[in-house]
């Protein structure tokens, strides 16, 4: 059962993630990004994480890949690029190197990961425990990470509002 | 089996257990079924009582014809829409196009998986029931991430309206979709910080732990947590809902129909159905969160439902849930459609700092008590909350002030 719900969950991740690849239509690519992360989501619910899996779903289909959506509809980019045109000529052999360079750094990591992951010793929290022993955490082990977090996306916002003011003035001037 | 099931469900004490296994499977199934009808029939009759008590709020007698008082009239309706061609624009994305219907449908019905419908309360009662040996609860699931399993599938739901506007292929179900978003996506926001004042008080995310919290009228979350929230959380899900006086995803004079302007048949009726089943189970939700579920009110002691044994809590959630669908008929029957920039600016200006001062007061509130005792120190946090309320609100109307100074010295935007 365990092994059954670990291949159905980790072919939507992989489906999931061929099909953003895939998909020249931008909603589409989406859609498929929202696969993926329910796959995820499931992944969470059988390793015992349900907060987790809730804000998996909140956070990243519920709010994230919507604006996503939002941002493709309001600026109608939802049509097939020409890909002949390159925008900016060095942006594909980059893209390559860096991807080379992504894949290496993974598989290095999962074949290293068998010898420094210790066998896992699961966390006694069932229910609101998970919640409250992944608070203490945050808010404790991880606070400084976690403000820094918050001001780091605060510092994103007022950028943006920042950009998009004097875009307009320019063109009134 | 059935334990690596309940692992993977993590939804109800009853199937960590071994034994019996074929019989837990057959009351899983029964409240499945149940829930399904249910949703159905319950879904079939807000349709009618919201025409009716429409038509009488405006002097007209409302369906009459189909059935006694008309109470078949959505039936035949449905029977209408089931036999009406089915429409496939020409310019529509195919594939989302048919799947919108279902991601619109399929998270309101789900909605009703970790409603508490019932269970006896009263007394301490921890509000399971016993049948054929098994102890369960009056609800499909109970998961420990009971509460924000709704704020996911209503956010799933988004994704209904938006890709069914988008595939379209047309102008003004666009439109529609992109306001649907934009207006639900705002008022998320104010919805998860005002469930955040119940969370507070109950310590819990489970529906049935919020439930068990609420055993007396001053501890129900509306008490509790100072209406405010409670407040927040009806209008906010009015918006969530896109019923009026929030439709503007629907506003004909504007957008033709909204979103599914482009829809028909079975596919219209699916988003129809949707739409009313997640009125009637968001009325359930807030009915679990503020009013205490199936809680019984008791006034001197006594219980109006008392006579009714293990069914009472049932009735208590049947009546305050119709409590809430009456109000969100006469929200329709009475309220005038806001306009855009008025919904934005609600939303944003007033529901979301309004919800997050008072959640930060709730916060202070609850840590002192946790901390000290007696009402001195309770009231000494309450004044400096009032007082750090009072100067954000300074500081949010000069901000606002300012804002709208540059605004006007640069002149229209447009």
């Amino acid at each position: 059962m365990d092994l059954l719900v670990f291949i159905l969950a980790t072919a939507m991740v992989i489906a999931g993630a061929v099909g953003v690849i895939l998909r020249s239509n931008p909603v589409h690519a989406a859609m498929s990004l929202v696969l993926t992360l329910f796959g995820i989501a499931v992944h969470f619910v059988a390793l015992g994480a349900h907060f987790l899996a809730a804000v998996q779903v909140i956070v990243y289909a519920g709010a994230i890949v919507v604006l996503f959506l939002f941002v493709i509809m309001l600026l109608g980019v939802d049509k097939s690029e020409d890909l002949s045109i390159e925008p900016f000529p060095i942006q594909r052999p980059l893209a390559v190197v860096v991807g080379v360079g992504v894949s290496g750094l993974l598989i290095a990591a999962i074949a290293r990961a068998k010898d420094t992951i210790i066998e896992g010793v699961p966390l006694d929290a069932s229910g609101d425990q998970n919640i409250q022993a992944l608070a203490r955490n945050l808010f404790s082990d991880h606070v400084f990470a976690f403000e820094f977090t918050s001001i780091l996306l605060i510092v994103a916002v007022a950028g943006t509002v920042l950009l998009t003011r004097k875009e307009k003035k320019d063109s009134q001037s | 089996m059935i334990t690596m099931i309940a692992t993977v469900l993590a939804a109800d004490p009853m199937l960590d257990t071994d034994k019996w296994w074929w019989k837990v499977l057959a009351i899983v199934a029964a409240k499945v079924l149940a829930i399904f009808v249910i949703g159905l029939v319950a879904t079939m009759l807000m349709v009618w009582f919201e025409r009716k008590i429409v038509s009488g709020m405006q002097n007209r007698i409302g369906p009459n014809k189909a059935g006694p008082f008309g109470l078949l009239q959505t039936l035949a309706d449905g029977t209408k829409l089931f036999f009406k061609e089915d429409l496939l624009p020409e310019k529509a994305d195919k594939w989302v196009f048919r799947l919108a219907p279902f991601l619109a449908f399929v998270p309101a019905f789900l909605l009703w998986s970790v409603i508490p419908l019932g269970g006896d309360f009263s007394n301490g009662h921890d509000g399971t029931v016993t049948w054929f040996g098994e102890t369960t609860r009056i609800q499909l699931i109970d998961p420990p991430i009971g509460i924000l399993l709704v704020l996911a599938l209503s956010s799933i739901g988004v994704y209904g309206i938006m890709l069914a506007g988008w595939a379209s292929g047309s102008k003004y179900p666009l439109l529609g979709s992109v306001r649907a978003s934009a207006q639900m996506i705002s008022y998320e926001a104010a919805l998860g910080l005002s469930l955040g004042a119940v969370l507070l008080m109950s310590g819990t995310l489970s529906t049935s732990g919020i439930v068990i919290g609420q055993n007396s009228l001053g501890n129900w979350n509306i008490v509790a947590t100072g209406f405010i929230p409670f407040a927040i959380f009806l209008i906010a899900m009015t918006a969530e809902l896109n019923r009026p006086p929030f439709d503007l995803v629907e506003a004909e004079q504007e957008l033709v129909g909204g979103f599914n302007t482009e829809y028909s048949s079975i596919r219209f009726a699916l988003f129809f159905l949707a739409e009313f089943m997640n009125v009637i189970t968001m009325s359930g939700i807030m009915v679990t969160l503020f009013l205490g579920g199936p809680q019984p009110l008791e006034l001197g002691g006594v219980n109006i439902f008392g006579w009714a044994g293990p069914l009472g809590g049932t009735l208590w959630v049947l009546l305050k849930t119709l409590a809430f669908l009456y109000a969100y008929v006469w929200f329709r029957a009475t309220l005038p459609r806001l306009r855009y920039d008025q919904l934005m600016d609600f939303g944003w200006k007033l529901l979301i700092p309004v919800a997050l001062g008072w959640f930060l007061v709730l916060a202070a509130l609850q840590m002192t008590r946790d901390k000290y005792d007696g009402l001195g120190p309770v009231m000494v946090t309450a004044a400096i909350g009032v007082v750090v309320l009072l100067l954000a609100y300074l500081l949010f109307t000069a901000a606002l002030t300012v804002s709208r100074r540059n605004r006007e010295r640069e002149g229209a935007a447009y």
